[in-house]
């Protein structure tokens, strides 16, 4: 551990603060806000995935007796909302006045005095459509003559929103033709998404005598969404106060604004009520940030020996009717380029299309840190293809290839540069957790049966913490972090962030963080967060970004209290700071551990009336605004072994083993449960989960009934490992961890299925590899073999 | 329509509308918002309560169907300032990460473990099949219900299912 002058015993596994609130079902979640006079919102959807509006009569809804307002696009357009800015530069209807462009966007919004008969209001309203044909394959929308989704755009014409591209074409073009060997797949990542368990939510609350707008919202993002609410609304800024309560996990899907969240601010500041909305789960599924969909080609190139030489990847993502996407805006493709993952990869290009099509807009989110869940993804099946080809063992083909920790920090191919990783330590951990050899063993024996069990392998690079801000910003806001620390009298500290937690524990580490580099007990800091008019400005929770970003700025923060809390010590024991140094917790008097003092008599002395040194003015606090020199590169190796029913294509996970190497561990008992959230979404998205449409595009994931999600029954019990290699260049060597399951594991599921079908000569199969998926699969090789 | 509900001991009496949903009239009408809701097709049992013993989900259960039972919720774990073996099993295992999912697993926990005391890591994960984590991968509930289990065994031995019998609880 490299966190100079930590207090011992400060980082390790502490029970979570929060806890307490949530075992006695006291935590206050948005739908659990209730204000005096308060109303109910509620979203009239299309039924059509894309249609001209002819008509809109909202006449018997507004007649209701429980009705208070009725609010449609027309009346957003008169006063210049109709519109909305998306994340991505682009805009995003928020009621619809012209088309309606996938099915579930949003039409009119109804308030009503409770949530019953705002619901029974939608049903009084009438809306003619007049159906156009519906864009539903991301291919089909780029084909000549193919309608034309966002006519909205003054001179669009087509259907592409950009095409973005990283690497060296020509050195990998060149490595390509000179290759004993070329492997090439073509892999879906399906639609998916995140469907945390609290849907999205708000209660606005429009003060007409202060003008204070407050916001109660489920927001990962508090700071960004008050600032667009300040530009789009035309309000003062300081006006606004965002306030993310305890949230339902988010997972990447409540970063972008929401058209429930504007019509809800704007029916309160008409009717001058609060006003909640609260999406259900139909809803969240069909109209909120969707993940993936992402058509992969890629191809890789090796020597016959197994030395890969080359990657390349085109790629067509589906963005939906509006680009929603919410990633640092100078990276339109997210961090897909990171693709030559964690091998030593010579040469490298891709390239990325992306389309408008008449489905939920999103694609970034499900912690995919900004698309690398699709990156990893494409290498891991391309390296074990490769295996295939060459008839090597995946894990010493990927021993071979492996980036090694003298390379490090490693410039990639496409510009990244890796901070630290000791990845065939991290590969030969997991093997031996596992117990490779002995299954490959037990494989054998068991196909000598018939039977079909796999082994899975996958190594990932992670690439979180965006970002510095020279290179990373979203919508001009850079992504730099605040954090404000105060030391009361007592010794007591409050720490104030702007990264808001959604279940990753922030109240607890981040007290861990200011405890360690204070000598505090963790027990004494106080962690604010969610607030905008308690919290410094920052960019919020999402891409793993809190502990690189917003914990740096903790770290700084406390230890400029540290420097101040020494000028105080050397008044107090009449030495000059330059002679005390900071020991086990303590400002010390170097050679005389006799004397000493800790922060709480300091922060005493700090308020009382001791003559204070020139150069500080009272009190204990200090502040920081931490810009990341560089990402960090959080990474790991991943085995699944899965068996799979050869009757009726049912895949069971059997085992799930994961070394993750987060650089240095804060609450290791922490650090776990994020892994084990991140190995079940694997699981999950490998095996089952997809968002899919029909020709018409109606969606047919919208509940929970179609989309599945692992339960307790699906998931083994997990088996983590870890290696760590600190960040060299975060104050306390930390990396982040909360997407590097998501990230590094689907590909394993996706492997170890597929190597459990090697018998039959199955190469691939897209996900999600569901039952009637695995066992079409089965029955096609077959079929295949009986005709050879 | 007029209902009476026993609700964590105390008696209410409301006019409900008869398709006003349990879930609902805890939250809305009761104020008791430790119950969630998470879905609309009774698949994520975030809304799990008990009515009389046995725990329902809230959000397939009308206020009307609950006139004259007894509802215990989340609320009512916790009793004269002791919190039961499962909410501590929930701290100490890290079982819990936004909370969102957490009461209604804990009451369908307690259920289990009334009836087996000493249930396996498999009948734990059996149990709370019908519901949804989006966090913990349940991998730590489960380890959270099993230590309730040890705990509550460690300080009533006589209990069925304690270190004095075979280690099997009832079915
Ligand atoms: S809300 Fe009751 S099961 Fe989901
Ligand atoms: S702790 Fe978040 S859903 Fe279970």
């Amino acid at each position: 551990m490299n966190a100079a002058g930590a207090a011992p015993g400060a980082y390790g596994p502490h029970a979570r603060k929060e806890d307490a609130r949530f075992i006695r079902g006291a935590g206050t979640f948005v739908d659990d806000v209730a204000l005096t006079g308060m109303l109910h919102g509620a979203v009239l959807r299309s039924p059509l995935a894309h249609a001209r509006i002819t008509g809109l009569d909202i006449s018997a809804a507004a007649a209701h007796p429980k009705v208070e307002a009725v609010i449609t696009g027309q009346m957003l357009a008169e006063q210049g909302l109709a519109w909305m800015p998306t994340l991505s530069g682009d805009v995003q209807a928020v009621l619809a006045t012209d088309k309606v462009r996938f099915q579930g966007q949003e039409v009119a919004f109804v308030v009503a005095q409770d949530r019953y008969s705002a619901r029974d209001a939608l049903e009084l309203i009438t809306v003619d459509y007049e159906p156009l044909p519906p864009l539903i394959d991301a291919k089909r929308a780029l084909l000549d003559g193919a309608p034309l989704i966002r006519d909205d755009q003054p001179g669009r014409t087509t259907n592409h929103i950009f095409d973005w591209e990283a690497g060296d074409l020509q050195a990998t073009d060149a490595a390509f033709a000179g290759a004993d060997v070329v492997v090439a797949r073509d892999l879906v990542y399906p639609r998916s998404h995140p469907a945390p368990l609290e849907t999205c939510g708000v209660v606005a609350d429009s003060d007409r005598i202060t003008g204070k707008l407050t916001v109660w919202a489920t927001s990962q993002a508090p700071h960004v969404h008050r600032t667009l609410y300040a530009t789009f609304l035309g309000l003062p800024e300081h006006k606004i106060r965002v306030i993310s309560p305890d949230i339902g996990g988010g997972f990447g899907s409540k970063v972008p604004l929401y058209p429930g969240y504007l019509c809800a601010i704007v029916a309160s500041m008409r009717t001058a009520r609060p006003v909640k909305w609260v999406e259900d789960r139909s809803e969240n599924l069909m109209a909120t940030a969707f993940a993936r969909d992402y058509h992969m080609h890629g191809e890789i190139a090796a020597t016959r020996d197994g030395r890969i030489l080359g990657l390349r990847a085109s790629v067509l993502a589906d963005h939906g009717a509006f680009n929603a996407t919410a990633q640092p805006s100078r990276f339109p493709a997210g961090f897909f380029s990171v693709f030559t993952g964690s091998y030593d990869v010579p040469a490298a290009h891709c390239q990325v299309r992306a389309v408008y099509t008449n489905k939920a807009p999103g694609g970034v989110a499900y912690a995919c840190s900004f698309r690398v869940t699709e990156a990893v993804y494409l290498v891991e099946r391309l390296v074990d293809a490769l295996a295939i080809e060459l008839g090597a063992d995946p894990v010493r083909l990927r021993m071979r290839n492996l980036l090694r920790p003298e390379q490090f920090p490693y410039r990639s191919p496409t510009g990244w540069e890796y901070d630290s990783g000791d990845y065939p330590r991290t590969l030969a951990v997991a093997l031996q957790t596992a117990g490779y050899d002995d299954l490959r063993r037990e494989q054998a024996e068991r196909r000598g049966r018939g039977e079909l069990m796999g082994i899975g392998v996958s190594c990932f690079t992670d690439a979180v913490g965006a970002g510095p801000r020279a290179h990373m910003d979203i919508l001009g806001l850079g992504m730099a972090d605040g954090a404000e620390l105060r030391v009361h009298p007592t010794g007591k500290a409050v720490l104030a962030v702007s990264c808001q937690t959604q279940g990753q524990g922030h109240e607890t580490t981040f007290a861990q963080i200011v405890a360690a580099e204070l000598g505090l007990s963790a027990d004494d800091v106080e962690v604010v967060h969610g607030d905008t008019d308690r919290t410094p400005f920052g960019l919020g929770t999402y891409g793993s970004r809190s502990t690189p970003v917003s914990g740096a700025a903790a770290v700084v923060a406390a230890r400029r209290v540290r420097e101040r809390a020494r000028i105080v010590a050397g008044a107090m024991l009449e030495v000059s700071p330059q002679d005390l140094a900071w020991t086990g917790g303590r400002w010390q008097v170097r050679g005389d551990p006799g004397r000493s003092v800790g922060i709480p008599a300091i922060a005493m002395a700090a308020h009382s009336a001791l003559d204070l040194p020139d150069g500080i003015e009272g009190h204990l606090d200090d502040k920081a605004v931490y810009n990341p020199p560089n990402l960090t590169f959080p990474n790991g190796a991943y085995i699944c072994v899965v068996d799979v029913d050869p009757g009726t294509g049912v895949v069971t996970v059997r085992r799930f083993i994961a070394v993750d190497d987060c650089g240095v561990r804060i609450n290791p008992m922490i650090v776990a449960g994020q892994v084990h959230r991140g190995l079940a979404d694997g699981l999950g998205i490998a095996l089952m989960q997809e968002i899919s449409f029909d020709a018409d595009g109606n969606c047919l994931s919208g509940s929970f009934m179609d989309y599945l999600l692992p339960t307790a029954v699906e998931c083994p019990s997990f088996e983590l490992a870890e290696t760590v290699t600190p960040c060299p260049h975060h104050p306390i060597g930390a990396k982040g961890i909360g997407e590097s399951a998501t990230v590094g594991s689907p590909a394993a599921v996706v492997n170890a299925v597929i190597d459990a079908l090697r018998p039959l000569g199955v190469t691939h199969i897209d996900m999600p590899m569901t039952p009637a998926n695995v066992w079409l699969a089965i029955e096609a090789a077959r079929a295949r073999d009986g005709r050879e | 329509m007029r209902i009476t509900v026993i609700v964590n001991g105390a008696s209410h009496t409301r006019e409900v509308e008869p398709r006003l949903l349990l879930i609902h009239f805890l939250r809305d009408d009761l104020g008791l918002t430790g119950s969630h809701w998470g879905c609309d097709t009774s698949n994520c049992g975030a809304c799990v309560v008990w009515l009389d013993e046995t725990p329902v989900k809230s959000c397939t259960v009308l206020a009307a169907m609950a006139d004259g039972h007894r509802v215990r919720t989340v609320e009512d774990l916790e009793r004269g300032g002791v919190l039961d073996p499962v909410q501590q099993g929930f701290t100490e295992c890290h079982g819990l990460q936004c909370g969102f999912c957490t009461p209604g697993m804990m009451m369908t926990a307690r259920a289990l473990l009334d009836r087996n005391p000493n249930p396996t890591a498999a009948q734990v994960r059996e149990a709370l099949s019908g519901q949804i984590c989006r966090c913990t991968g349940y991998e730590n509930i489960v380890r959270s219900v099993l230590w309730a289990s040890a705990r509550q065994a460690e300080a009533d031995p006589a209990r069925p299912g304690g270190p004095a019998l075979d280690g099997r609880g009832p079915a």
